[in-house]
Parts: C-alpha cells; structure tokens; sequence
C-alpha cells in the first residue's frame, strides 16, 4: 500500500506547544521566586541597617559645644550576627568627620531629615548594603546637622539569594517535568479518538463499507461524516458496476446468440467445404466469447465474495445432486456417462453456497468438456481427516506435464487443449473458493485422465 | 410437440424455432409477454422456451405469476445472465431449466428432451416404422417387439434419419446436428454411430443404406 503523505504529526505539533508553555511558565516562575526573595532578602537588610543607623542617631549629643558619638554595642551587634559580615560607618557633620571611614562613599540622593536613603555600593571592592540618615543635634543652640551612613557587605544577602536561586530553578524545573508528563498524557488522551477511528477503519474487511460505528468527538465529526459519505459513494459505486457487469453480459451476449444461430443456419445451407470449416470457425469463437463473458462474471462474483463469505450450512451432496442434473444433458450430448455415488449421506460444510455451486459445476464441467466422447466421468464423495472429499475424474487426454500451479493462473490454460473451448478461467475459480473455504484443491495426472480433487473442512455442529 | 417460445428477438426466434422444427415439433413465436398471454389462451404447450428480458416485462415475474397455471408444463429459461445467483434464483422460481445464451442448439435440444423426459410428457411419442417401434421422449428401441437399449448419439441419429424415411441425409447435415461445435467432430464419426446403429437395428427389416458420397438413408425391405 502506498504511504500517505505526512506533513506533520499532530502529536509532536501538539507536545511542542504545550512543552514550550511549560518551558516559559518554568522560567517565570524562576525568576519571579529569585526577584521576590531578592527584594524580601534586600528589604530585612534594610530594616536592620536603619534601625542600627536609627540606634546611633539617638545616642548623639553635645558637650562642652561638641558633638559626641558614643556608638552603642547594639548597633553593630544586630548586624554583626550574621554570616559574619563586616560593617563600615561614617558619621560627619558639614564641617568635618566626627568618626568612622571618610571615604565610605554618600548616596547619591542626599536623605531628608525624615527619611533615611539606602543604597547599594562599592568600597573597597566589596559589595555593600548601605543606609544614609540625617539627625539635627543642637550644640550650643545652634543646629548642626549630622550625617550617619551605616554600610554592611553583602555576603548574607548573597547567599540567600544563592539558596533561592536553587531553589526556584529546582521548582522551574520539577513544574517543567509534571507539566511535561501531563501534557504527554493529555495529548495521547485527546488523540485516542483518531486512533480508534484509524484501527476502526484499518480493521474492516475490504468489502465492509458501512459507516463507522464508533463515536467521534465533535472536532472529528466532520471527517467522520466525510469518509461515511465517501464509503457509501463507494458502495453505490460498487453495486452500480456490478449491475453494470451483468447487463454487459447480458447485452455482449443477446447479440452473440443471434450470430450463433446465424451462423448455425448459414451451416446447414452452406454447399462447400470451406465454407462450412469457416462457419464451425465462427460458432466457435461465438461459443468461446460466450463462455469467457460468463465465466470473468463469475471469477468477479468469486472474488467480491471471497473477501466476505456468506456463510451457510451447506450440503455437498444435495447441491451435487443439483448441478449433476443441470449438467445431465450436456453430458449425454457427448454419450458421456456420469458415474455418480448414492446421494443420500448428507455431507455438510460451512460455506457460502454460491461459491462452492461455482467450483462444483466447473469441476463437472471441466470432466465432461475434457473427457472423450463415450467415456465416463465418475464422481467420488467421501470424508477423510475433517474433510469431505469430492472426487471427478475423466478419461481426457490429461495434464501434458502441466502442474495445477500454473494451470490456475488467470487465463492460463494447457499447452494441449487448443481444440476445446475454453476461457482458462475455470481452476482459478475452483481454487479460489478452495482458498476461501480453507480447503483444498488438486489436480491429478492418472494413467487414464485427470482427477480434480476438492477437499472442504467438514462442518461441525457446535 | 407443441413449444412455445417467448423471444423478443425475432432472428433467433426463427432460427431457434426452425432448428426444433427439424426435430419434428410446432413452434410458435411470441416476441413479448403479452402475446405469450394470447398465445396460452388458446393453445396448450408441452414446453416453454422463455426468455426473461422482455420488451413489456420480465420473464421472471411472469413465470412467477404464470406457475400456478401451467403446472403441467415445462419452462425452460433462456437467459444471458449466467452469473450464479441469476441460475439459483431461475430454479426457485419455477424453471425446470435455463440455457445461457448463446447456445449450442444440441445442448437446447438436449435440455428440452431432458425436461420433457422428467416431466413424464402424457403423450407417448411413438413412431413406428416398418417392424421397428421407436419413442423419441423415452428413447427407447424396439425391434418386433424386443426392447433395444441406444446410447444418446445413436437414438438421436434415428430420430432423425427415421423423421424422413427414405430421405438421404448428408454426413455434414447428421454431423451438425449430431455433434456440438465444440467438439471437433469429423465427418468419419458419423460412420461410427452408423455403424453401431445398425447393428442395434439387427434382425429388422429396417436398414441403413450408405450412398457413397452423398450420404444416409433409412428404408425398409
């Protein structure tokens, strides 16, 4: 069977988008997770370094006309606690450094008395957090305005940042595998119907044209409806040719039977030789056309029917009883004798009736057009192993070393039988509704004729 | 006998019906279902020859119809549907036979003979000719009195040849009604079944002369 034309599959189409969702709601969800925890670990940073600058300011007073700084333990001890981090200050007034490091570098904003400035810099190559306050202490009543900057690094804040980071990434990425896992299953499961509608289709047999009886979801329908619609365009098509195959038959035929009789009577009136060798040409070739225009309606009939037996309880015996008769006269036409069993033991097989007529009266008629005339064709019924066994031998001219394999091949026939009619169309039904049955079919070369030997399994009642 | 035979196709219906004529039987032609009612209005036939595709109809269904009427007469079917089902289905309703077109007029006469036979046509057949008594339908043989048996070929050789009496019939004209065509049947094998006649009609007065180039003849002493 020729391979349809992928353009692409639905699933993988299917499992990239979803994945590629996944992909970028794992992304976000690490870097929001980082950029949350960033700012919450930043924030407490704060806090601490406002309330350390805060715990300074309220220790500034004046004595003696000069500022004094007396920086509380706690100031740094809050901040000292964790990770051990180093922590800078800087305390100056407008006019000059009272403590601390001069070269800690100010914000660039300069804070408000009411509102502390943090930021981030560098100092001395390190990272640090810092946080910027203004406190007006009066020294002999005059204002002075102080300047607190409280700095710490940034080691603690890091290594928050570095245990979140790791942790969200393992969160992206577990998010990313279920989300894959689901999607994966949620994309056989949403395909599953194309698939039973695939086996449905894939199962039938080649005769089965019946719409599908499996339900399709709605997003299917109107595929489903479309290949119902396109079966029973077939089915029609198929019944429409089979007619089509019996009216030619029927209108190749009616006008061969005129030529026939025709010629039959221009033979009887016919004075020379020639002429009459001529006119037996003709009717001939007129019985040759005949017989093939009937025996491809069969072989078609055969065929069709092979693929979807109509299975019955058959009777070897009766239906050889039938078509012994209708074949009586032709038979005796020839004084050919038909040697028959007694007909009276049912010999039953499961078959479709039609098919298993057809091979039965092409193995008689075989016998009588190949046995001479004044001989005997005898008929052997008989059960062996499972199989009823029918056996028609004649007293022909035989096989001419020809084998049953080559004889059964369409059109094929004997190398010596030129002179008999015949449409080579014969074996090949017999061997066909054989196969059909499960049976079996030889041919077999005796020392006097050939025996044409059908064996079908015997019918058992259940 | 008397035939009836249904054929819309009047070339074969005339060749058909000179053919049975020869056998000795009247034929008459109906080309369509509606003569055919005519003609079994007012004639009784002992066969019918049928064809089923018809200008007015199908000969099956006016066989359907027809069969309780004419259960004492033989219908034989002439059809160019051959295909299997078509056969099974002309037995069922009521055919005693059929004939795919085109056939061999042997095999049709065989067939009618057959039907009559099986039949057991009412009418005895017999024609009797000097000390020989010979019925046609039961193709029997006898010779004063003594029953004879004769193979097919030879009772059909003296039925024609006993048809006319004293009337030469050429080898060709026995062979083509003797022999199927498919058969490559010489005109030597018409001495044969002379042969074998003859001494079947041994002891008789009834002989069959060979006039040498011509052909056949029947007489009696």
């Amino acid at each position: 069977m020729k391979k349809p034309r992928v353009a692409q599959s639905l699933r993988r189409r299917l499992l990239i988008q979803l994945l590629s969702v996944a992909a970028l709601l794992s992304a976000l969800i690490y870097f929001g997770v980082r950029a949350v925890a960033d700012q919450a670990a930043e924030a407490t940073q704060d806090n601490i370094l406002g309330a350390s600058a805060a715990t300074i300011a309220e220790e500034l007073g004046a004595r003696d006309d000069k500022i004094m700084v007396d920086i509380p333990y706690a100031a740094f001890s809050m901040l000292g606690a964790v990770n051990a981090e180093r922590v800078f200050y800087r305390i100056e007034t407008a006019t000059g450094l009272l403590t601390g490091y001069s070269d800690l570098p100010l914000p660039t904003v300069a804070p408000s008395q009411l509102a502390p400035v943090y930021y981030t810099t560098t100092y001395r190559g390190v990272s640090l957090r810092a946080v910027s306050l203004r406190r007006v202490v009066t020294v002999a009543d005059r204002p002075v305005e102080v300047t607190i900057i409280v700095a710490q690094t940034r080691n603690g804040h890091a290594a928050i940042t570095s245990r979140v980071a790791n942790l969200a990434a393992g969160l992206g990425i577990g998010f990313f595998i279920v989300a894959g896992l689901l999607n994966w299953v949620a994309t056989e499961r949403a395909l599953a119907p194309v698939r039973r509608v695939t086996l449905e289709v894939g199962r039938r047999g080649p005769a089965d044209l019946s719409p599908l009886r499996q339900p399709v979801p709605r997003e299917l329908a109107p595929l489903s409806a479309a290949l119902n619609d396109f079966m029973a365009r077939l089915r029609a098509a198929l019944g429409r040719t089979e007619t089509f195959i019996a009216e030619a038959a029927h209108h190749v035929r009616t006008p061969l039977a005129t030529v026939r009789s025709q010629a039959e009577i221009a033979l009887r009136l016919a004075e020379t030789e020639d002429s009459r060798r001529a006119l037996r040409a003709v009717i001939r070739a007129v019985e040759e056309s005949g017989r093939s225009a009937g025996q491809l309606l069969d072989h078609a009939m055969v065929n069709f029917r092979s693929e979807n037996l109509e299975l019955a309880q058959v009777d070897l015996c009766e239906m050889l009883g039938h078509s012994l008769r209708a074949l009586t006269p032709s038979a005796e036409i020839k004084d050919v004798s038909l040697q028959t069993p007694p007909l009276d033991t049912p010999a039953m097989v499961l078959g479709d009736q039609l098919l298993i007529e057809s091979a039965l009266r092409n193995m008689l008629d075989n016998a009588i057009k190949y046995t001479p005339p004044d001989s005997t064709v005898s008929i052997q019924l008989s059960q062996c192993d499972g199989y009823h066994i029918m056996e028609i031998c004649d007293q022909g001219r035989g096989l001419a070393g020809a084998d049953l394999a080559s004889l059964s091949v369409r059109f094929q026939r004997g190398k010596n039988v030129a002179d008999i009619v015949g449409s080579g169309l014969g074996l090949t039904i017999i061997q066909e509704v054989a196969n059909s049955h499960g049976g079996k079919f030889s041919l077999v070369q005796m020392s006097e004729g050939v025996c044409a030997k059908l064996s079908l399994p015997c019918y058992v009642s259940a | 006998m008397r035939f009836l035979l249904v054929e819309d196709n009047a070339t074969l219906a005339q060749s058909v019906a000179d053919r049975l004529a020869l056998d000795g039987h009247a034929i008459d032609i109906a080309a369509s279902l509606s003569a055919a009612e005519d003609c079994l209005a007012v004639a009784s036939y002992d066969l019918i020859l049928l064809d089923i595709m018809l200008p007015d109809g199908d000969g099956r269904d006016f066989l359907a119809r027809k069969r309780a009427a004419l259960s004492e007469t033989p219908v034989i079917v002439m059809t160019a549907r051959s295909a299997v089902s078509d056969r099974v289905h002309m037995l069922d309703i009521g055919a005693d036979d059929y004939i795919t077109k085109p056939f061999d007029f042997a095999e049709l006469e065989a067939r009618c003979r057959a039907v009559l036979r099986r039949r057991g046509g009412s009418a005895s057949n017999i024609r009797v000719f000097a000390d020989v008594a010979f019925d046609a339908l039961a193709a029997t043989l006898s010779v004063n009195g003594q029953p004879r048996e004769l193979r097919n070929r030879e009772f059909r050789l003296l039925e024609i040849l006993i048809s006319s009496p004293d009337r030469v019939f050429s080898k060709a004209h026995l062979a083509d009604r003797l022999f199927s065509f498919t058969e490559d049947a010489s005109d030597n094998a018409i001495e044969v079944y002379v042969g074998r006649l003859r001494k079947k009609l041994d002891g008789s007065r009834v002989r069959i002369e060979t006039l040498r180039g011509v052909g056949y003849r029947l007489t009696a002493q």
